[in-house]
């Protein structure tokens, strides 16, 4: 079981979904902090629900405050490069050039794309942590030096 | 005759390779992103050290007591061996907090790392001639945290050894001192 998860795994690094940061976090797993990766990534879905909720009030409004919007999305690309959410950030990146060339029309096309790819991540990583949690612990927890 | 104790058995250590540990090193982490926060705080407790972690620029400073509400003689005790703070944060940001500790009597020696998501040479600059330690950007690294910390556990060491041999020279003098005194 723990080689399927190790699959899903890299799966979802060959596709883009995540990148190495995704990695770096869970080198930081041990064996008194199993769920670390899961933690995070529950805290980043939280947090960008957030986001989102914010950004789309804000362009149902109708009136574009680019800075806000910039804004957000900055906050929203941090917090996705943390988490190593490859697809996620690329799209922040797209949003964040439309911000500043004053196209709306570009903002509301690739904030209705990252939506797609978030709401993707979510059920993927949903997935992941739910078969890692049944697989145990996994073979390659960091040796104590 | 009472045996004059030597130095050897007064409470010092003279093993210098395994040195008894200064305290562990303890870190002001600063970021208004809960993920960050989580992140860096992990890093840091990873690579064996003491974290408080806040949310903002303004908490930091009243965690140190310079929010001028509190004066700072009851934070005498607060040891804080590095401060690591995020660049842009609403309100008061990075570069501003790092202004306000160098400018404050009591805590301009502890350094102050920058960390920002963004590689913008002139804020990089900036920082530096303002005193940072350091630059990280963001995603900072196990590396680059083990890095600081091994640099700042030299310098504690270096103060650290240089109390220890003080202290040896006091003993030793008094030991020659009881000893004259036996004659």
């Amino acid at each position: 079981m723990q080689r399927q998860v190790a699959l899903i795994k890299q799966s979802l690094l060959d596709q883009g979904y995540l990148d190495e940061q995704f990695m770096e976090l869970e080198e930081l797993q041990d064996d008194a902090n199993p769920n670390f990766v899961e933690e995070v990534a529950t805290l980043y879905f939280k947090d960008s629900a957030r986001l989102i909720n914010n950004i789309d009030q804000a362009l149902e409004r109708g009136s574009f405050d680019f800075n806000r919007l910039d804004n957000y999305m900055h906050q929203f690309k941090g917090s996705s490069t943390s988490i190593g959410a490859s697809k996620v950030k690329t799209e922040c990146t797209m949003f964040r050039e439309y911000c500043r060339a004053g196209n709306a029309e570009g903002c509301l096309r690739t904030f209705k794309q990252l939506k797609k790819e978030h709401a993707t991540l979510r059920k993927k990583l949903e997935q992941y942590f739910q078969l890692a949690r049944q697989a145990g612990p996994k073979e390659t927890a960091r040796r104590p030096k | 005759m009472a045996e004059v104790m030597r130095p050897e058995k007064f409470d010092i250590s003279n093993d210098t390779s395994s040195l008894a540990s200064p305290e562990l090193l303890h870190v002001l982490a600063v970021d208004d992103s809960i993920v960050d926060r989580k992140f860096i705080e992990r890093l840091l407790k990873v690579s064996s050290c003491k974290v408080t972690v806040v949310d903002s620029a303004t908490r930091a400073l009243q965690y140190l007591g310079l929010d001028g509400d509190n004066s700072s003689v009851g934070f005498q005790d607060l040891k804080i061996n590095l401060i690591m703070t995020d660049y842009s944060m609403p309100g008061m940001t990075g570069y501003e907090l790092l202004k306000k500790i160098k400018e404050s009597s009591a805590f301009r020696e502890i350094p102050v790392v920058i960390m920002s998501s963004e590689n913008i040479l002139p804020r990089i600059d900036r920082c530096l001639e303002e005193g940072a330690e350091d630059f990280l950007l963001k995603p900072v690294k196990l590396a680059d945290v083990k890095r600081l910390r091994d640099s700042l556990m030299k310098a504690e060491e270096r103060v650290f050894k240089n109390i220890k041999h003080k202290r040896e020279l006091e003993a030793s003098d008094i030991y020659s001192q009881l000893k004259r005194a036996k004659i």
